[in-house]
């Protein structure tokens, strides 16, 4: 039962990662991006990390996404008819990628991995609120920096001078009005 | 019965290495940048599921595996705050989000 | 482990199933009569005017921004809160600590003008 489970979820991965790649819309793209993050999230339930399952569905599937919504949103053009992939020979790409894997998965047959029998830890969101405040206080707190320093330095690069911003839907509206009313007028 | 007695270690570790594979394709072959970041986004998840595999197989006891992919979730949300913001700005300046436009600083 | 999830999967296929079936047999009730009138976008009742691909502002990727950095400020203090009955004091030093260094952020971008709606 837990094996189809996992065949499941497995292929599920795989086959929405597969079409963040191939999708020729970008939001249909960021669609099977955000169904990847929802399985990857589910094989963490699966794997008994039920506190990073939930990390993975508030922030990525929650937050993340937005962001990437709204920065399509604001990028936007009129690329429907242009292909997804760049120029040239992309079998490169993928037969080097393809050797990649092929080395990945045969490293990971040769490895002995020693498996552990020890039972997993009952409480271990618990677990690891004391680790985070205990050894890893140093790295939280540098989290709250980079936190920190992404949310400046993001509003830094994309916060637009009032002076030239660019035109929002109600200025095209209003361009549009007005070359209408220009052309029946017959005026220039 | 828990998935450490149903499922082998390599199976997980197989479907992260095919994950990141992907993504690393979406990064060389797509057009747009926000292509780009969304292979890079499925390189880091391919990375949390090795970590949380190890966790789960090698050490449970050890709480380092939980705290990495908690703390790879952070920098993830952050890099895409940032390349975004990036893209946004790019943009605004270019009128394209096309990689291969980005030709200045290319000598 | 399995069957306290065994109901989120039940939950999780009533719900596709929910919307699929009146979908399903909208589709195959209806009459298939189509005129370009009926596969016209609807807008309010309005004609349409303009393209769907416009410019928006960026103030709602700058919303979007500071929901992401906060989000993760909450699943942070997830872990901090189940285990606070046995770390005491020192662990609500650490968190404000934490708290006030990401709440620079968010005066940072409210003294910006980064929240205005304008």
């Amino acid at each position: 039962m837990v094996t189809v489970i996992f065949i499941a979820i497995a292929s599920l991965i795989i086959a929405s990662a597969v079409l963040v790649v191939i999708s020729r819309e970008i939001v249909r793209a960021a669609l099977w991006l955000i169904a990847t993050f929802f399985a990857v999230g589910a094989l963490y339930l699966l794997l008994e990390a039920e506190f990073i399952g939930v990390a993975q569905v508030l922030v990525y599937v929650g937050a993340v996404s937005i962001l990437i919504l709204f920065a399509i949103m604001l990028t936007r053009q009129h690329e429907r008819h242009e292909p997804a992939w760049r120029a040239g020979p992309w079998w490169i790409a993928l037969a080097g990628v393809i050797g990649l894997a092929a080395v990945l998965i045969t490293t990971i047959g040769a490895v002995p991995w020693r498996l552990t029998d020890d039972d997993l830890p009952v409480s271990r969101a618990p677990q690891l609120g004391t680790a985070l405040m205990r050894e890893y206080l140093l790295p939280f707190q540098l989290a709250a920096i980079v936190l920190l320093v992404a949310l400046i330095g993001a509003v830094v690069i994309a916060m637009e001078e009032r002076r030239r911003r660019t035109p929002t839907l109600a200025d095209d509206i209003a361009a549009q009005r007005g070359a209408a009313d220009r052309a029946e007028d017959g005026t220039p | 019965m828990s998935m450490i007695d149903a499922v082998p270690l390599s199976w997980v570790l197989t479907l992260a290495a095919i994950l990141f594979c992907i993504g690393l394709f979406g990064v060389i072959v797509r057009r747009s940048l926000i292509g780009v970041l969304f292979g890079v986004e499925l390189m880091l998840n391919a990375v949390n599921i090795n970590l949380i595999a190890f966790w789960r197989y090698l050490e449970p006891n050890l709480v380092a595996g939980q705290v990495f992919a908690l703390f790879i979730i952070t920098i993830a949300a952050a890099e895409a705050a940032v390349g975004l913001a990036m893209v946004i700005a790019v943009y605004r300046t270019r009128r394209t989000i096309v990689a291969d436009d980005m030709r200045n600083l290319q000598g | 482990m399995l069957d306290a999830y065994a109901f989120i999967g039940v939950f999780f296929i009533a719900a596709l199933v929910f919307p699929l079936v009146p979908l399903i047999a909208a589709w195959r009730l209806r009459p298939q009569r189509s005129t370009p009138i009926k596969r016209d976008t609807y807008e309010c009742g309005l004609e349409v005017t303009g393209g769907t691909r416009v410019q928006f502002k960026v103030q709602y990727y700058m919303y979007a921004l500071a929901f992401v950095i906060f989000d993760v400020e909450v699943v942070f203090l997830y872990p901090w809160a189940v285990a606070y009955g046995q770390l005491g004091l020192f662990a609500l030093v650490a968190m404000s600590v934490f708290i006030i260094i990401l709440v620079f952020g968010l005066v940072y971008e409210w003294k910006k003008g980064a929240l205005e709606w304008a």
